[in-house]
């Protein structure tokens, strides 16, 4: 098994649970440490409860664990809430002056740092925090100078008291730590690789830059909002025209406009903001006018939960818009996919002219990975399929933007080109554009113009891979997920397998196309299989089956807002092995 | 088309003749905006390759298949949106929104408030027969109140939108109103409002003869009253605008009401597009902001 390490800050928003975050992992990823973080929060932005995990190891670190090696509680409710959690082997660091401990569980340490005598606490309100850092620091074994480095870099900008005096503080936490508390077992160790660390907003929206995205639109919505800031704060040196909208038809629609006249489009949303975008990709789809839309689920229906992940968009995403019309939708498995799948969903929009999707959910949108920079490859692949962006002096008045073809693809002529003048309709029209709607209704002509777009199905279908199973083919269990459920699925097949019941992994990145007669094929020779998803009905399983007729022996979900943690997984497949039940519901421990 | 390409080219009224003739009802105010439009064009001498006419749905939008420009014939109540990226993305092209009072004022209402404000330069021609046509007439935000219609037969019970106040309201930078029936007037207006750089609002008199017996042609003709005839008026003063924009009935202005060129138009106010139109900008970042991108994340 991977080893890994991970601390868990709890407190009240606006306390700054986030800058002691930001502190260990720089300090980490400088270490040549993998790390995942996730941050459980509320729609508030003073009081409440945020709780912020961050797990790092030499290896690849995929989702938050099971377990919590730290835990440092800002206030009272975050002791009194995540105490429980610790097991043997685990510490605590918290504020002796304000808070009180309550029962731990036999092996936990206890460390209490007299705070008011360690600090002028008069003149620095969050020394409490910084005190608490530089005794991690101390107990992790990772020495004091990595933390003086990212406490200056942080605030260089307020001067040389401001670091000063932080990095006194921070030494003072460390000292008494080293005097005070013992180590842990496991000093965390050191490699001499280099990751950036990035959420997989940021991993979206830059890799809407490497794909040549030169109009980004939005209006805000959590859990989307990051990838509107990065482009907002990168537009003027990537050259992207970035615009915060009225309301998501605005967004939609203009995204199209940009996208009719010759640019790479993209805008993110969350599912209420998805819902007002729906006739949008159906006119994306009538006029063949590609775009590319992000949908970050979060827990719905309507308002639902802000700021808690879900899966439960996935019929939204297939029924978006009424009428039958070609479409991508993928769902990335991790971070650093969220970066490298934009570029191809853009490739597979622009040459089959058509709306992608992109499904990611909070989990993945805001939490954050390490990555390796190599794989933030700047310069994928362009395809822009047919466009035609050069004047022709001899069309002569015949060129037929909506040209009937075997692949369904007409050449695409953007507004500006000479001898390419025609019109792009929403209402159905002939090969010429002119609308079959009203006047000139006619039932040959429609058909034709349907099956010319339907027929993109099958080059779509074609230009993506099938899912494929990992880790042993001969396995007991067989877990399906798809999208984000990657790393955690991958880490309760490892616990299984080492505990004796063989387990492989078949995860979605394509949800369409789907490549079901693949997936069949595939899941034939497996013994039990498992779909592993975060919404209450089962939204895979039942797409799976409905273009499939494939039933699994047994369903895990969860619907409570949290991603699933290994050992949820772990557990219900035993209980379903055993024959207990073929529908497990885990229940989410962490009080958040 | 064949010379499109060859300097001694001119623009001519056959050049912009659609692939199809309109199928407005015979006698409706849309035929008449469209010649207008036709001839600004060719006043204008501006090449059709180089025009996008957007619309949304209804009776006036369909006016893009009825004209040889480059045309979108978009969504209900969306033109204005589609069209605000059309500009964003390649802001060299001349753009015209058209479509009718339930498209913008309804369905489209918050669009056309968000259009004005931001500057957009396009021009945008509604034609407001202050009812709904291709629906089969119901009441439209422009209906006068006490008007029996389809969906209120026992009368408007709901006061109309002034399409004047609330684009000046709004913060639009040219304001005009034409009729239909008044070609010379509204086709003069229309090469204003192209020519004007930022949004240009121009609500058209355009009567629907089948569906609305009250702002018929013969009751707006003797009312129309031409602002240039006022020699007091001034398009430049805003208040001066507005109190003109509140004259509704024996005597309805039209005519320019407002314009101001001291704001840019919003792609002129975007440094990422000082470099040339999106469009024609290189798809990959250079490696050395790339890296200033990665190394923020390290």
């Amino acid at each position: 098994m991977k080893r890994t390490f991970a601390i868990g800050i709890g407190g009240a928003a606006g306390q700054g649970v986030a800058t002691p975050g930001d502190i260990f992992a720089k300090i980490f990823i400088r270490r040549g440490l993998h790390l995942n973080a996730y941050n459980a929060y509320q729609s508030i932005i003073r009081g409440g409860h945020t709780f912020l995990t961050i797990r790092t190891g030499p290896e690849k670190v995929m989702n938050m664990g099971d377990r919590i090696d730290l835990l440092i509680p800002l206030n009272q409710d975050a002791m009194d809430r995540h105490l429980g959690l610790l097991g043997d082997g685990a510490a605590c660091i918290f504020n002796a002056d304000t808070i009180k401990t309550g029962s731990a569980a036999d092996g936990v340490q206890l460390c209490p740092l007299p705070v008011s005598r360690l600090a002028d606490i008069t003149r620095n309100k969050v020394a409490q925090n910084t005190l608490a850092v530089g005794a991690a620091l101390s107990m992790t074994g990772i020495g004091f100078q990595a933390l003086e480095e990212v406490l200056t870099e942080q605030f260089k900008k307020k001067g040389d008291a401001v670091v000063a005096e932080n990095v006194g503080i921070a030494r003072a936490g460390y000292d008494y730590a080293s005097a005070n508390f013992k180590p842990f077992s496991w000093p965390l160790p050191r490699t001499e690789n280099r990751y950036a660390v990035l959420s997989g907003n940021i991993a979206m929206a830059m890799g809407g830059a490497a794909a040549g995205v030169k109009f980004y639109c939005a209006y805000p919505m959590s859990p989307s909002t990051g990838v509107l800031h990065w482009m907002a704060a990168h537009a003027r040196k990537a050259g992207i025209m970035v615009r915060q909208v009225e309301d998501e038809i605005g967004v939609v629609n203009m995204a199209i406009g940009a996208a009719h006249a010759g640019v790479r489009s993209m805008c993110a949303t969350s599912g209420g903001g998805f819902a007002l975008m729906s006739e949008g990709l159906g006119l994306s789809a009538m006029m063949e006018t590609p775009v590319v839309v992000i949908d970050c689920q979060r827990a719905g229906p309507s308002t639902g939960v802000p700021t808690k992940t879900e899966q439960g968009d996935l019929w939204q995403m297939l029924g978006a818009a009424f009428g039958d019309y070609p479409r991508a939708i993928a769902c990335p498995l991790d971070i650093g996919d969220s970066f490298k799948i934009i570029a191809e969903i853009f490739n597979l929009a622009d040459r089959f002219q058509c709306p992608g999707i992109v499904l990611s959910d909070l989990l993945l949108s805001e939490g954050r990975l390490s990555v390796d920079p190599k794989e933030l490859d700047f310069a994928p692949v362009i395809d822009r399929g047919e466009l035609i962006t050069t004047p022709e002096a001899n069309t002569n008045g015949g060129y037929k933007r909506y040209k009937i073809t075997d692949s369904g693809i007409s050449p695409r002529a953007i507004p500006g080109v000479a001898g390419y003048v025609h019109t792009a309709a929403s209402d159905e029209h002939d090969e010429d554009g002119v609308l079959i709607s009203d006047e000139f209704t006619n039932p040959a002509k429609r058909r034709a113009m349907m099956e010319k777009r339907m027929h993109k199905i099958e080059g779509i279908a074609a230009a993506v891979p099938p899912p494929e199973l990992s880790g042993p083919r001969d396995a007991d269990i067989t877990l399906i997920g798809w999208g984000s459920t990657k790393g955690v699925i991958e880490e309760a097949c490892e616990i299984l397998t080492a505990q004796g019941i063989a387990a492989n992994q078949l995860q979605i990145r394509w949800l369409v196309p789907l490549h079901g007669e693949a997936i069949v094929e595939t899941l034939k020779s497996t013994r039990h299989t498992i779909i592993v998803e975060n919404n209450y009905s089962g939204q895979f399983a039942r797409y799976l089956r409905s273009e499939t007729s494939f039933v699994p022996d047994g369903h895990i979900r969860k619907y409570d807002g949290e991603p699933f943690m290994p050992h949820h997984i772990v557990e219900a497949v035993k209980e379903q092995l055993s024959g207990k039940t073929k529908l497990s519901v885990p229940v989410h421990e962490v009080l958040v | 088309m064949a010379t499109a390409l060859s300097p001694q080219w001119r623009v001519t009224m056959a050049d912009l003749k659609g692939k199809v003739d309109p199928d407005w009802c015979p006698g409706c105010g849309d035929f008449g905006v469209l010649a207008a439009v036709e001839k600004a064009l060719v006043e204008l001498q501006i090449p059709n390759h180089e025009v996008v006419t957007i619309s949304g749905i209804g009776c006036s939008s369909n006016f893009p298949g009825f004209i040889n420009t480059y045309g979108m014939h978009t969504l209900h109540g969306r033109a204005l949106a589609v069209a605000t990226g059309v500009k964003l993305a390649n802001h060299d092209l001349t753009v015209l929104v058209t479509g009718g009072d339930g498209d913008g004022f309804g369905i489209g209402g918050n669009h056309f408030m968000h259009t004005m404000r931001r500057n957009v330069d396009l021009l945008y021609i509604v034609m407001d027969n202050q009812i709904y046509g291709l629906t089969t007439g119901q009441t439209s935000p422009t209906s006068r109140v006490g008007m029996k219609t389809k969906s209120m037969p026992f009368g408007n019970i709901e006061s109309p939108v002034n399409p004047i106040s609330l684009a000046l309201a709004a913060g639009a930078t040219f304001v005009a109103r034409g009729f239909s029936g008044e070609q010379k007037h509204l086709t003069e207006l229309i090469k204003q409002g192209i020519r004007h750089k930022g949004f240009s609002f121009l609500d058209v008199f355009s009567p629907c003869v089948t569906y609305n017996h009250d702002n018929t042609y013969q009751w707006l003709r003797p009312r129309m009253k031409k602002l240039e005839d006022d020699s007091a008026f001034d398009s430049a003063d805003w208040l001066a605008a507005m109190e003109k924009s509140l004259i509704w009935g024996d005597e309805i202005p039209i005519g320019k009401f407002f314009e101001r060129t001291d704001l840019p138009a919003l792609h002129a106010a975007e440094p990422v597009l000082n470099a040339g139109a999106l469009v024609h900008s290189a798809p990959r970042i250079e490696e050395n902001v790339v890296r200033t991108f990665i190394a923020e994340l390290m």
